[in-house]
């Protein structure tokens, strides 16, 4: 049974987009069908950090108007063959974007594939309740700062009342994604706690992510983070969360440089 | 090659210009219309099918439109899935 995932946030530029990338490509890098669906209607990036924007000839509006169909408008990743990417269109007006037509081409999907991940758009207006209004899992990315916990704890409202499952009495699973944490600054004290972001947002946590400018190299390179440099702290953080999104229990660690010494002057001991 | 390049990583000294090159590119296209561009292809694809309907038969979901833009041309590729054309007499 295909499973459908939500990346979303409420804030911006907390890591959706990154992550949906790398835990897609981490997913079918196991021989899993995957699929990447950008929702971000008028600001699509997914294809720009996956490195498929040359190749976008249709769009999920193209797809719900049909002027395509869905395996035209479908783009195969180059480097691992069960991956495929859904791009947003850049042109359309967010209207376009129909909750019949978003259900319809979900449905198709889900036969399609193993797992179905969408990238919500930032915000918590129509395109990120369209995103979300199909999943049967949630990933809320949260960076360890107040206005992005804030906003999560929003979405996880969200979550438990405006989703299909909610409305027919069931519950969306829901994981925290902590990214952009960064264990130098944490040990210092000038970020919130990783124990206590737990406790205020209260649902399970599915992996730390650390700071890293590999993430940045990635999106240079067009190429996900996990598929880049697979063995850099990010990547492997990401690929830990995806197998335990498959169900593996693996204790939580924050990955660090394997003998970067940066890492060992700040980390000391580890 | 910069000081501040060589002290501060691989990373950023070798993966900037294809970022570079990558955003060059794709603005070259969305600026000329992206929607120019995807009215375009879309009816290139129903004209090219058509014609082949006038001689076999073959859906919509059997054509496949791909791209790959690139600085001064880009790729246009079309598949088209052609099922086994029995000549009659031969069931
Ligand atoms: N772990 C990380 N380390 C460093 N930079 C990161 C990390 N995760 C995300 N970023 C950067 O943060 C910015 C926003 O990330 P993005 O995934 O686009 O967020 P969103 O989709 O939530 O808006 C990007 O420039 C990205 O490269
Ligand atoms: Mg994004």
């Amino acid at each position: 049974m295909a499973k459908v995932l939500v990346v979303t946030s409420g804030k911006g530029g907390v890591g959706k987009t990154t992550s949906t990338a790398a835990l897609g490509a981490a997913l079918a890098q196991t021989g899993q069908n995957v699929v990447v669906v950008d929702f971000d209607v008028g600001l699509r990036n997914l294809d720009l950090v996956m490195g498929a924007e040359r190749r976008v000839v249709f769009d999920l509006i193209n797809v719900i108007q049909g002027d395509a169909k869905l395996s035209q408008a479908l783009i195969r990743d180059k480097r691992i063959e069960t991956l495929s990417i859904l791009p947003a269109s850049q042109t359309r007006d967010k209207d376009a974007l129909t909750a019949e037509g978003v259900a319809r081409v979900m449905q198709e999907l889900r036969e399609k594939f193993d797992w179905v991940i969408c990238d919500s758009p930032a915000g918590i207006e129509r395109g990120a309740q369209l995103a979300m209004y199909h999943a049967d899992h949630a990933i809320v990315v949260t960076n360890p700062e107040v206005s992005s916990v804030r906003d999560s704890d929003r979405i996880i409202g969200m979550l438990d009342s405006t989703t299909e499952k909610a409305k027919g009495g069931g519950k969306i699973e829901k994981h925290l994604l902590l990214t952009r944490y960064d264990p130098a600054r944490a040990a210092r004290g000038e970020m919130l706690r990783i124990e206590d972001v737990l406790e205020i947002l209260s649902i399970p946590l599915l992996g730390i992510i650390p700071e890293s400018e590999e993430v940045l190299r990635a999106s240079n390179l067009g190429a996900p983070v996990t598929l880049s440099s697979p063995d850099s702290p990010p990547a492997r953080a990401y690929a830990e969360a995806a197998r335990r999104l498959e169900g593996e229990k693996l204790e939580i660690t924050v990955p660090t440089e394997r003998k970067g010494l940066l890492a060992r002057l700040f980390k000391g001991k580890s | 090659m910069s000081l501040f390049g060589s002290l501060f990583g691989r990373a950023t000294k070798t993966s900037a210009p294809v970022a570079r090159d990558r955003l060059q590119i794709l603005l070259a296209h969305e600026r000329t219309g992206e929607g120019y561009e995807s009215d375009l292809l879309s009816k290139l694809q129903a004209e090219i099918l058509q014609v082949i309907k006038r001689h076999i038969p073959v859906d919509q979901e059997k054509v496949q439109v791909k791209l790959d833009r690139g600085n001064s041309v880009s790729m246009l590729e079309i598949d088209i899935e052609v099922p086994q054309i029995r000549t009659p007499g031969h069931p």
